[in-house]
């Protein structure tokens, strides 16, 4: 069935957008391209698409938020250093500046037969190029005693938004002297220094407003991103506070209960105030229900990002098995300039150029305290690979963490604005 | 009056109003000299200094603001010189405590020296090492570096700039930010002296290092010339 334009209309800003946009060139005489996710991989494609195929492609973005709120910075609102509302963002832009069609709806199921989506309100969508950019979901049972049931006592504050209120109250609601424990996720999993950002964030507000409080991390990996820098900045700010056990302490061997506010490790019950439980992880459900993942991940080719099962179907960011990029928003951002450009010219004849990545992951450990890790990579036929890298050394004089702590936050802004303005 | 000049106007107000600082403190140039490291980043000073990314300092102190042959200023700096500005000691001072205070539009990537102390000792250095005014003339000829020359040169691919100018923008907002600055709208000359000193590493950055060293000197003319097409 063909679906109702006014079903994809969410906003009065895409109304306009809509009006503006000559019908006729909507009257599908032009490929159709359907993205499903709103986030760093999603809105930057259809941003590009639009953009740059300047009316040879008709671009549907369907996400289920009408209001995306960036995970990225979400640790530094728990620190002290963000305004909630800074980390929000519309899709108003994308409809009445680029024409594209913006969906508020869940995607529920694709028919790669039909070449349509589902929607859980009903009607399919049709395409002749899918972009699915779906983020994450959790692996059942992960975390032995935890559900997503039980994320409003223990949550998990991994997907942005509501969740990364939750667990800031949760944080000043601490008795003093009390305990915050984190169960970090196995690998790979979404923004492999996150994790260890958000232990420093909570031990810059306890060392502010809870001093005596402790922070306990049951680790199932042996090492973790930047674990130097990390190590050396919680030595530095936050001396005894932080404990983390490994999996050679029994850090791989633990549970949690989440009425009784435990986390039992190798045997040991220990009571807690907060518990952060980051689980194991996967693509989001749609690329599950797409049938185009082996294991949890759906495996692309590093030229353009095309799934290797169906090459009308591009996968972006978190949820795509493409090599050797780490699972963050940057690289998302990178890979879905690339995917547009190949997509476009595959759709309409344009110029195809090779593909080529980036990614840069900065994290904060106390005031004006920023590191960062990053590389260039490239396409082989293994998939994508790394060509160059850095990482910011222990023991850099203060302006050096300091610049670069300033210099993610206009990144923060010209990615936000790469997305969406 | 132009944004620029009312800033001139104001500084000069402020200088001659305040009584704390009448007179700058001399310094000392032997300090200035390690004060002047970071700033050989962009900055050439000295016998056979040519512009790079910034322009040569060479006869500083007396000089026209925004106003060297072979260089291309912001619009804020080429205004003030050519309103009759000129990089007096108590102008360089201000603009060194503070350079977008100063200059909104500056294109120099540098927060400013809090303390009027090492102000002094750097523009010691500065006219130590750059000479008087005249200084300026004798550079002159050799101000463009030919490594630069020969990739502006190059026959540019526009449309594969600006597919390339997709990674830049990841970071690099048009308007700028207040760290990481806007590249669009520059002048080929000053792209181009940017990466090759970014590739070559006499300008340190750990994420501008990386991403200049997978550059060949085509990809590096395409960008320049897509970015001088774009405001």
């Amino acid at each position: 069935m063909t679906i109702n334009r006014r079903v994809f209309l969410g906003t009065s800003a895409a109304l306009a957008g809509s009006l503006a946009a000559p019908m006729i060139a909507r009257a599908q005489s032009v490929p159709r391209v359907v993205v499903v996710g709103g986030g760093s991989g999603g809105a930057t494609a259809a941003r590009y698409l639009a953009r740059d195929g300047a009316g040879a492609v008709d671009v549907t973005l369907i996400e289920p938020q009408r209001i995306y709120q960036t995970c990225y910075f979400g640790n530094l609102y728990l620190g002290g250093f963000f305004d909630y509302d800074d980390l929000a963002h519309g899709y108003g832009g994308l409809a009445s500046t680029y024409g594209i069609n913006v969906v508020h709806d869940w995607a529920v199921g694709v028919d790669r037969d039909a070449k349509t989506v589902r929607l859980a309100s009903g009607p399919s969508v049709p395409y002749d190029h899918l972009v699915l950019s779906p983020g994450i979901d959790f692996v059942d049972g992960s975390v032995p005693g935890w559900s997503v049931s039980a994320q409003g006592r223990m949550p998990h504050a991994y997907k942005g938004g509501t969740q990364v209120q939750l667990l800031r109250a949760q944080i000043e609601a601490m008795p003093q002297g009390g305990t915050f424990a984190m169960v970090a996720p196995p690998n790979p999993y979404r923004c492999p220094p996150g994790p260890y950002e958000r232990i420093s964030m909570v031990a810059h507000y306890l060392r502010e407003n809870n001093p005596t409080a402790k922070i306990l991390v049951v680790d199932p990996k042996e090492s973790f991103s930047k674990q130097a820098l990390f190590e050396e900045g919680w030595d530095r700010h936050y001396s005894g506070m932080v404990t983390r056990i490994g999996p050679d302490m029994g850090g791989s061997s633990f549970e949690v209960d989440a009425e009784a506010m435990t986390v039992t490790i190798d045997g040991v019950v220990e009571n807690v105030d907060v518990c952060n439980v980051i689980p194991g992880q996967r693509a989001g459900q749609i690329a599950f229900a797409a049938d185009i993942v082996d294991g949890n991940w759906a495996p692309v080719s590093a030229y353009d990002m095309t799934s290797r099962i169906d090459p009308a179907i591009t996968v972006l960011g978190d949820a795509a098995a493409q090599g050797a990029m780490p699972k963050s928003g940057f690289s998302a951002n990178s890979q879905a300039k690339v995917a547009a450009n190949a997509i476009l010219a595959s759709l309409t004849g344009s110029r195809a150029f090779p593909a080529r990545y980036a990614n840069t992951c900065w994290s904060l450990i106390d005031t004006d305290d920023g590191v960062k890790v990053g590389a260039t990579y490239e396409a082989s036929d293994e998939g994508i690979v790394s060509v160059d890298s850095f990482v910011s050394q222990t023991g850099e004089d203060a302006e050096t963490r300091a610049a670069t702590y300033r210099e993610s936050l206009d990144w923060y802004q010209a990615i936000t604005t790469d997305m969406f303005v | 009056m132009s944004r620029a000049g009312a800033c001139l106007a104001a500084l000069f107000l402020t200088a001659m109003a305040a009584p704390s600082s009448p007179a700058l403190a001399q310094g000392d140039p032997a300090l200035g000299e390690t004060l002047y490291r970071p700033c050989r980043a962009c900055h050439m000073i000295g016998d056979g200094a040519v512009h790079r990314v910034g322009p040569h300092l060479n006869g500083l102190v007396a000089r026209p603001i925004g106003a060297s042959p072979g260089y291309e200023f912001s619009a804020d700096l080429a205004t003030a010189g050519a309103e009759g500005a000129t990089w007096t000691v108590e102008a360089l001072d201000r603009f060194l405590a503070g350079p977008r205070e100063y200059f909104p539009g500056t294109r120099m990537v540098f927060r400013g020296i809090r303390s009027e102390a090492d102000r002094a000792h750097l523009i010691a250095y500065m006219q130590e090492a750059g000479g008087p005014a005249d200084a300026a003339i004798a550079t002159e000829e050799l101000a463009v570096d030919p490594e630069v020359a020969a990739i502006t040169a190059l026959t540019a691919d526009v449309p594969y700039g600006e597919y390339l100018a997709n990674e830049c923008t990841a970071c690099h907002q048009a308007s700028g930010g207040a760290d990481i600055p806007s590249i669009r709208g520059l002048a080929p000359s000053v792209f181009v002296a940017g990466m090759v000193a970014y590739r070559n590493g006499t300008r340190e950055h750990q994420v501008m290092n990386t991403v200049s060293r997978r550059l060949g000197d085509e990809e590096i003319a395409a960008l320049a010339a897509y970015f001088a097409t774009v405001d």
